[in-house]
């Protein structure tokens, strides 16, 4: 066990090098550069700009420090937000993304787990045939198009909530964005539930728990429901991938301070250094979540040695 | 308190019909039988013969939908099963009446230890606390014959070998000291020597506890020296039932002369082994006639055409075939011409 | 004579009827919605009835044949397949003809500003206020016909998602053909990186690429974004491959190309490719949608189809700014969006389930 987590750290350094390598090499390649902006600037002023940015040096040297850069975890200075640290953007923007993806991904396990167990032990019933339709909507509504359709209703209409802003946690302003960021993983948690479910209580020590004379809640809670959700567990890793795309939406629609609001600026800004810095620590989170999601596996699943 | 006339389980005219996008699938089409206390009953036959879903339907665990069990009684102990309410039938499910299914590989739950998963059936019919209800499962353990039970009790199944997890199964089915164990076949899924080992367990515990017991099976090698009656099922029908040593000795039927004679022999020199030609029919789609009648040898026109009646041969012997009596005294002068052979002295032996 | 004895009595179960009584209760009829598990590769076999033809020695041509028949009967016996089917056809219909009736109709264009009245109307209004058919999703700030915009996104949307997914099969197919293929250590290398590709977060690096080297030309932009999203999106089609090839490769007809002294990639290509059909076919109709999801999600950033194009996702962008004041601006694309989206995963999910039931879906 304890090997097996060192062996999968040490493939995750390698591999959060090859995605910030990669980004490096885009920004780097691409025509233009952060400085090249509206107007034309003095080759004196350009001298000195590519001298403080170490601009000037050979690109292994720049690429070196990049690399040695994230070995220790310390991004540099933003180009756009001048005097502020990344890793001191990271700190402020980093609560608000993950209240939002943790709370979303919290109550799309909830709404989830307990819609697909229940299509699943009433299969092919009209309650079955509904959450499914609705649950196959929650996958085709892009959420940009469900959260300003929320905003529209709750809030510019029924003034029931706020339309936008960050207001802590907890706050009524957190409901529409967790709703919009949760519905899509609501929708494929209930299908992956249903659909594990189905074949769990097909098996045949499903049948077997039946036979001991257990009520039907026994024989789905304590028989079914774990090797029922082996999917929804194998799913958390690349949902997290996703989590992340979605939260850069949600935050743009909810005007939230969030890391994907900061980093599309960085983006737009072509601001290197943050955008270095938010990618190696989305893939390092990453990875590392996936990690933990193999654990958790073993766990759940006696059969599973490492 | 025994039922009717000492019968610890009667099925009377049991039809269990499965809907599928093929059509109606009779699987049990109309099954009698009885079982006294304390008696062994085999039933035997090819797979989609109806054996397993006639037991299935004894503590009603037919999926609904896509199964339904159409008419019948199924009277355990003086009480129909198919008019009791479901928390009832759970009552019995386990406790009076256990089962021990083929597959011993997938029918105990992988994400449970043992111990979890004998403990709670007493816990859950006898009122055990949970470390009576620990011990008794080391205790059952023992008795099923699984070395070291006290350190293995809380294992998981994957780390037990096919033939211990089966062990498991009957250690499970016989938690609660259960009337009728029906045991489905409990062997086919494990080696050969393992399976002698398990009929024998099942043999001497029944012995112990006096359990009636159903054995399920398509190997009539199985139920030969285990049982007091048989039935033979063919689509979803009994097409023979009598005593083992009268089955075995002058069959009535032609499917059950076909199955015996595909009984490897060990003391006969022919080479190779006889095989009923064809497959078993489509369920769904039975022609009128008997359901053998494609591969049967002698079947005439008549049994394509109309449906072979139920012939009491003896009182305790009946065969659902147009020929039965002929058939039943071709094999007596078989038997009778027989009568000093080796081989057919090994047959009659074995009770 | 006792237990040691072989089955001679009880066929294998492959021989059996419409269902399993031995033991285990049958499973549900075939078309029951059962397909919808996550399961990490897909081995996947002709369904039961055909084995049963192509034992009897009617050859794996009838079997074939019989296949797609079957499956064509049982899609049309799913209703929300249909429906999907219909939806998906009429609305690639209307974005290829759409055009140029609005056009006859009305004189509007997708990119046509009018000299006066650049404002944004609601649906059926006239610029004085009273019902107009001019306008039937209304207009966008500068006066466009939304109508008009929503049929050209319709078409961006579709060709996106369609030349999107024709790169993500060939390298899908290809790169998990080949790892079926091979096998043994090759395979588990294969399969390890596409583990650790399918946990990393590729589309912030897209994003990344899309905005340093977008922006050249709404053509070129298209074209970075066919890139982009097929070498996000063969992961999973990779994997299907790879189940089905080794599922297949060591029947007799591979066996009988080897011998013969057929080279691997002929083998691969001539003879496992063509057999994974069904499944490829599946996925590749479920994978047009979840593109076209991705391409919306950029779009929408603001990072993927440029003015004067548009697609749906960059038509929502355009319409959230003024969800307060122009809601049709957001709602007619992003609703017409998310109907072709539904329909297409009904489309899919009944075609899987119509060609293999058994078949799983990530």
């Amino acid at each position: 066990m304890f090997g097996f987590i060192l062996r999968r750290l040490i493939v995750t350094i390698p591999m959060v090098i090859i995605v910030v390598s990669l980004t490096w090499g885009l920004i780097r390649l691409a025509p233009g550069n952060f400085y090249t902006g509206e107007k034309k600037i003095p080759p004196a002023i350009e001298k000195n700009l590519r001298e403080k940015y170490g601009l000037d040096k050979p690109w292994y040297v720049q690429y070196g420090k990049m690399v040695w850069n994230i070995v220790r975890l310390d991004f540099g200075t933003s180009l756009k937000y001048e005097g502020q640290s990344v890793n001191s953007i990271l700190a402020r923007t980093l609560p608000v993304s993950a209240t939002l993806g943790f709370l979303a991904y919290l109550l799309a396990l909830f709404v989830g787990v307990t819609a697909g167990t229940i299509a699943a032990l009433k299969q092919n019933s009209r309650l079955d045939y509904s959450s499914m339709a609705l649950a196959m909507l929650g996958i085709s509504l892009p959420n940009f198009v469900l959260g300003p359709i929320l905003v529209l209703i709750f809030s510019l209409t029924l003034y029931w909530l706020p339309p936008t802003r960050w207001g802590g946690f907890p706050s009524l302003n957190l409901i529409l964005p967790v709703i919009t960021l949760s519905a899509v993983y609501m929708a494929y948690i209930a299908r992956l539930t249903r659909s594990g479910m189905l074949e769990v209580l097909r098996a045949d020590y499903i049948r077997t728990a039946r036979a001991k004379g257990l009520s039907e809640k026994a024989v789905v809670l304590r028989h079914a429901l774990r090797g029922g959700l082996m999917p929804v567990v194998s799913y958390t890793g690349p949902a997290l991938a996703f989590l992340i795309a979605g939260t850069v939406v949600v935050e743009r629609i909810f005007v939230y301070p969030g890391l994907g609001t900061y980093f599309l600026n960085a983006c737009l800004n072509r601001d290197e250094p943050l955008i270095i810095g938010i990618v190696a620590f989305i893939s390092i989170s990453v990875l590392i979540f996936n990690l933990l999601v193999d654990i958790a596996y073993g766990f759940i699943d006696p059969r599973i040695r490492y | 308190m025994n039922g009717r006339n000492g019968n610890i389980l009667e099925v009377r005219d049991l039809r269990t019909y499965f809907q599928t996008e093929d059509g109606t699938v009779k699987a049990v089409d109309g099954v009698d039988f009885e079982l006294k206390r304390g008696e062994t009953l085999g039933i035997v036959g090819e797979s989609g013969s109806g054996k397993s879903v006639t037991n299935l339907s004894i503590i009603r665990l037919i999926p609904d939908p896509p199964g339904k069990i159409v008419s019948g009684e199924i009277i355990f102990d003086g009480q129909d099963i198919l008019l009791l309410k479901t928390e009832e039938v759970r009552k019995i499910r386990g406790k009076r009446i256990a089962m021990i299914f083929q597959d011993p590989m997938t029918s105990l739950n992988p994400f449970m230890r043992i111990s979890r998963q004998l403990m709670e059936l007493t816990e859950l019919h006898l009122g055990y606390t949970r470390d009576q209800a620990y011990e008794h499962a080391i205790k059952m353990l023992e008795t099923v014959g699984i070395p070291d039970a006290r350190s293995r009790v809380d294992s998981y199944p994957h780390e037990f070998s096919g033939g211990m997890r089966q062990r498991v199964m009957i250690a499970m089915a016989l938690s609660c000291e259960p009337e009728l164990l029906i045991a489905d076949e409990p062997t086919t899924a494990l080696d050969v020597t393992i399976q002698a080992q398990i009929l024998e367990l099942i043999k001497s515990l029944k012995q112990e506890t006096g359990t009636s017991v159903i054995l399920i099976t398509h190997d009539l090698g199985v139920v030969a020296g285990m049982t007091d009656h048989i039935i033979v099922m063919y689509a979803g029908k009994v097409f023979e039932q009598a005593r083992t040593r009268e089955l075995f000795a002058t069959p009535g039927n032609p499917y059950t002369k076909g199955l015996l004679r595909s009984v490897p022999d060990p003391t006969s020199e022919q080479g190779a082994l006889y095989q009923i030609p064809g497959l078993p029919p489509d369920v769904a789609h039975l022609p009128p006639g008997c359901p053998f009648a494609e591969r049967c040898e002698r079947a005439e026109d008549i049994c394509r055409r109309e449906f072979p009646p139920f012939v009491a041969l003896t009182p305790d012997h009946h065969s659902l075939c147009h020929f039965a009596e002929e058939v039943y005294s071709t094999s007596k002068r078989e038997r009778e011409a027989r009568a000093g052979a080796r081989s057919q002295e090994q047959v009659l032996d074995l009770e | 004579m006792n237990e040691d004895k072989p089955d001679i009595i009880d066929e294998p179960a492959r021989t059996q009827p419409a269902f399993d009584t031995l033991g285990t209760p049958p499973k549900a009829p075939i078309r029951a919605r059962e397909g919808d598990t996550i399961h990490p590769t897909h081995e996947l076999i002709v369904g039961e009835g055909d084995v049963r033809t192509a034992e009897r020695g009617e050859g794996e041509f009838i079997a074939g044949t019989s296949l797609w028949k079957d499956a064509w009967k049982r899609l049309l016996k799913n209703k929300l397949a249909v429906f999907g089917m219909i939806v998906v056809a009429i609305i690639i219909l209307v974005s290829l003809i759409g055009p140029p009736i609005v056009k006859a109709a009305t004189g509007y264009t997708y990119d046509y500003i009018p000299s006066e009245n650049q404002k944004s109307y609601p649906p059926f209004t006239a610029p004085d206020g009273s019902f107009s058919w001019t306008h039937p999703m209304g207009t966008d700030n500068a006066g466009r016909d939304i109508l008009a915009r929503v049929l050209l996104g319709g078409r961006i949307s579709l060709m996106v998602g369609i030349i999107s997914t024709i790169v993500s099969l060939i390298i899908g197919v290809s790169y998990g053909a080949t790892a079926g293929f091979l096998g043994g250590k090759v395979d588990d290398l294969m399969m390890r990186i596409v583990d650790v590709l399918y946990s990393l977060p590729y589309l912030i690096v897209v994003v990344v690429l899309l905005a340093f080297f977008g922006g050249q030309s709404a053509l070129s932009q298209l074209f970075l974004l066919f890139v982009a999203l097929g070498a996000v999106s063969w992961l999973t089609m990779a994997r299907i491959v790879r189940g089905q090839v080794i599922s297949l490769k060591n029947q007799e007809f591979v066996m009988a190309a080897r011998a013969t002294g057929v080279s691997n990639s002929k083998i691969i290509f001539r003879h496992l490719v063509p057999n994974t059909l069904g499944p490829v076919i599946v996925y590749a109709t479920l994978t047009i949608p979840q593109v076209m999801l991705t391409e919306a999600f950029l779009s929408f950033l603001g990072f993927g189809v440029q003015a004067p194009l548009a697609s749906w996702g960059s038509l929502a962008n355009d319409g959230v700014q003024n969800i307060a004041i122009f809601p049709w601006q957001l709602i007619f694309p992003g609703v017409t969006m998310a109907l072709a989206l539904f329909s297409m995963n009904f489309l899919g999910d009944g075609l899987r389930d119509a060609l293999d039931p058994q078949m799983r879906k990530v």
